[in-house]
């Protein structure tokens, strides 16, 4: 197997396809025959990463390639940006509006659980410019 | 035990996902905080809710849930209907508090 690009365009408004990245990503993984593990792993980060670009950022970008050893996932937008990163990655901060709540979100996990499904995780975000995520899963 | 000995003996309503009635249950998780059940729940699982939303249709899918038990009679909306119809994601339902229903598939898990 050689490398595979995957490229998303995630819109900022629509909840209702808020996870069509991670879904298509996780069925291009499982015809590749990767193991459930890493499926599982590297599709819940990606969610959790599109919601986050259409909860706190009005959508972004993302990219996942696949090596014969390790899964790379950049996750790009250009939104508000994070002020105090280290603050928003512990378990339970959140600033999303009480309308995403009723749907389930806000509980403060999603950048935990991107920490925790990834074997990598690196963020960068400047206020007013925007945020990028990189991760990157090990196929071992 | 398989999803559909589950919604058998618990006198479940099938909303949808008639293709993942052999699905095999493992375990149990109840909450309605997607990205806290996306940390804490494991494939596998029958997953008690009462969120029946599009939303946590996705949440089924990427983490390999078994079965949604929607308890309390929490409704399924149309979109999220849709979703499960087309990921195949079985979503059963009950009357009964997601208590209840735990304690149910927990006995029914240890025979
Ligand atoms: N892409 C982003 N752009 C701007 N702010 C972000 C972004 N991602 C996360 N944040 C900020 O970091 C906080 C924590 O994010 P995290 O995903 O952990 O929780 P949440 O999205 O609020 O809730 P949950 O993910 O549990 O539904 C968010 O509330 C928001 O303030
Ligand atoms: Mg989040």
């Amino acid at each position: 197997m050689s490398s595979l690009q995957l490229h998303f365009d995630v819109d900022g408004e629509d909840f209702t396809r808020a996870g069509e990245a991670s879904g298509s990503i996780k069925r291009t993984l499982k015809e590749l025959g990767l193991t459930p593990d890493i499926i599982r792993n590297v599709a819940i980060s990606v969610y959790e990463g599109e919601i986050n670009m259409v909860i706190h950022a009005n959508g972004g970008m993302i990219d996942c390639e696949v090596l014969p050893d390790v899964i790379n996932v950049l996750l790009r937008d250009s939104g508000p940006g994070i002020a105090d990163i280290s603050l928003a990655m512990q378990e339970g901060y959140s600033t999303a509006p009480d309308n995403v709540r009723d749907l389930g979100f806000g509980a403060g996990m999603g950048l935990p659980n991107i920490k925790k499904y990834t074997d990598e995780m690196e963020i960068y975000s400047t206020p007013g410019v925007g945020t990028t995520i990189r991760l990157k899963v090990y196929i071992k | 035990m398989k999803v559909c000995e589950l919604c058998e003996k618990l006198e479940l309503e099938l909303l949808s996902g008639e293709n993942s009635l052999g699905n095999d249950i493992k375990g149990c998780y109840c909450g309605d905080l997607l990205s806290w059940v996306m940390s804490k729940a494991e494939s596998g699982d029958a997953w008690l809710t009462v969120m029946g939303n599009i939303n946590s249709i996705g949440v089924a899918v990427l983490a390999d849930i078994a079965c949604i038990i929607l308890v309390e009679n929490a409704p399924l909306d149309a979109d999220a209907l849709k979703k499960a119809t087309e990921n195949d994601i079985a979503v059963l339902r009950s009357s009964k508090p997601a208590y209840d229903i735990a304690v149910s598939v927990s006995k029914l898990l240890g025979d």
